[in-house]
């Protein structure tokens, strides 16, 4: 289980930015995470929990957005999303689709702060 | 009743990449590896499916002909650097203590005193996992997933992730398929469900089956990834 060490570098991130801005509390930090990330929702959310403890975030929220695995079929020629990451074909035509266009996200994309 | 002024937090964008680190580590050693003409292999797998057997006989054939080396992690013990040794091809151990799997900061550590001009190929062996090694870029050219025979062909959908952030699938142990009444078909299909197009080799490190083929696979790819260095 590597969500400890993820939930620790996003703490670490959202601490440096907060210093460069002067906050004096972070209250949420806004993640994508996409399907294809690696990292289960469940456990990054109690790992997120432990690492905030005694920093500025403690008592902060983790809000993710779940990003869905999206595909390019070369058929249809057209961005699509898969239904299962255990079958990457196009739900239209059937057509495997090998390249993946979102759904590996890991990022911090906002914080909410009190300066 | 005392007003107080009630101070509403800001959203602030930051837009960064949690892997950022990790990832600056290991676009400077894909670089690294490029400028140094190495084609640099990563394994990964769960515990046990023969990573270590098949990168023994793997190291000891390519010797022959070519300088290779050798980078294993695990959470314990020096064992499997001990058994690599055993191909005369230069191996080194990272030690992750209790952490389930390599980063780029540990292979560029692990590297420090060798000379990757002197190389043609460095693997590097992860450690004996088929979740967490998926989120981690260690700069390597191709990263190969292993699949042992006893572990059942449903292992690809049971794992899409790593599957689909691997290169090439191989098949090990090989030498067992009937002894284990393993479905060959069924798994060359769940891997292409989790992978399209993903090559497939089948290889026992046991008998030497398949070794010929992988060997003539990673000379092409290294050719390929000459050209592409050569800007060709």
């Amino acid at each position: 289980m590597h969500e400890l060490s993820i939930a620790m570098s996003i703490v670490e991130m959202a601490q440096e930015e907060a210093a460069r801005r002067g906050a004096i509390q972070i209250q949420a930090v806004h993640l994508r995470l996409g399907r294809l990330s690696g990292v289960v929702k469940e456990a990054l959310l109690s790992s997120y929990e432990m690492a905030c403890e005694a920093t500025l975030l403690q008592g902060s929220q983790l809000l993710i957005e779940e990003i869905p695995v999206e595909v390019f079929c070369p058929k249809c020629e057209q961005p699509r999303l898969v239904d299962s990451i255990q079958w990457f074909c196009c739900p239209e035509c059937g057509t495997p689709t090998p390249t993946v266009l979102h759904g590996k996200e890991l990022e911090v994309v906002a914080l909410e702060i009190t300066e | 009743m005392t007003t107080q002024t009630h101070v509403a937090p800001r959203l602030v964008e930051v837009r960064q990449n949690v892997l950022k680190q990790n990832d600056i580590v290991a676009r400077a050693l894909r670089e690294r590896f490029r400028q140094a003409g190495v084609l640099a292999v990563s394994l990964v797998s769960s515990p046990g499916s023969g990573k270590t057997a098949f990168l023994e006989k793997a190291l000891t054939l390519l010797r022959a002909r070519y300088k290779v080396a050798a980078l294993v992690g695990d959470l314990a013990t020096e064992n499997d650097a001990a058994r690599l040794a055993r191909s005369q091809a230069p191996v080194k151990q990272i030690l992750t203590g209790t952490v389930c799997h390599l980063e780029a900061a540990m292979v560029q550590s692990a590297l420090d005193g060798w000379d990757l001009n002197q190389l043609d190929f460095l693997f590097i062996e992860n450690v004996g996992n088929l979740v967490c090694p998926s989120s981690y870029d260690l700069g390597e050219d191709l990263r190969f997933v292993l699949l042992s025979v006893t572990e059942g062909e449903d292992k690809p959908l049971k794992y899409p992730t790593i599957f689909n952030s691997a290169d090439v699938a191989i098949i090990t142990k090989a030498d067992l398929i009937a002894a284990v009444e393993f479905d060959e078909p069924a798994a060359r299909r769940n891997i292409q469900c989790v992978r399209p197009g993903m090559d497939i080799l089948k290889v026992s490190s046991k008998t030497g089956e398949g070794m010929t083929e992988f060997l003539e696979f990673l000379d092409r790819r290294r050719v390929q990834g000459k050209n592409v260095g050569a800007g060709l």
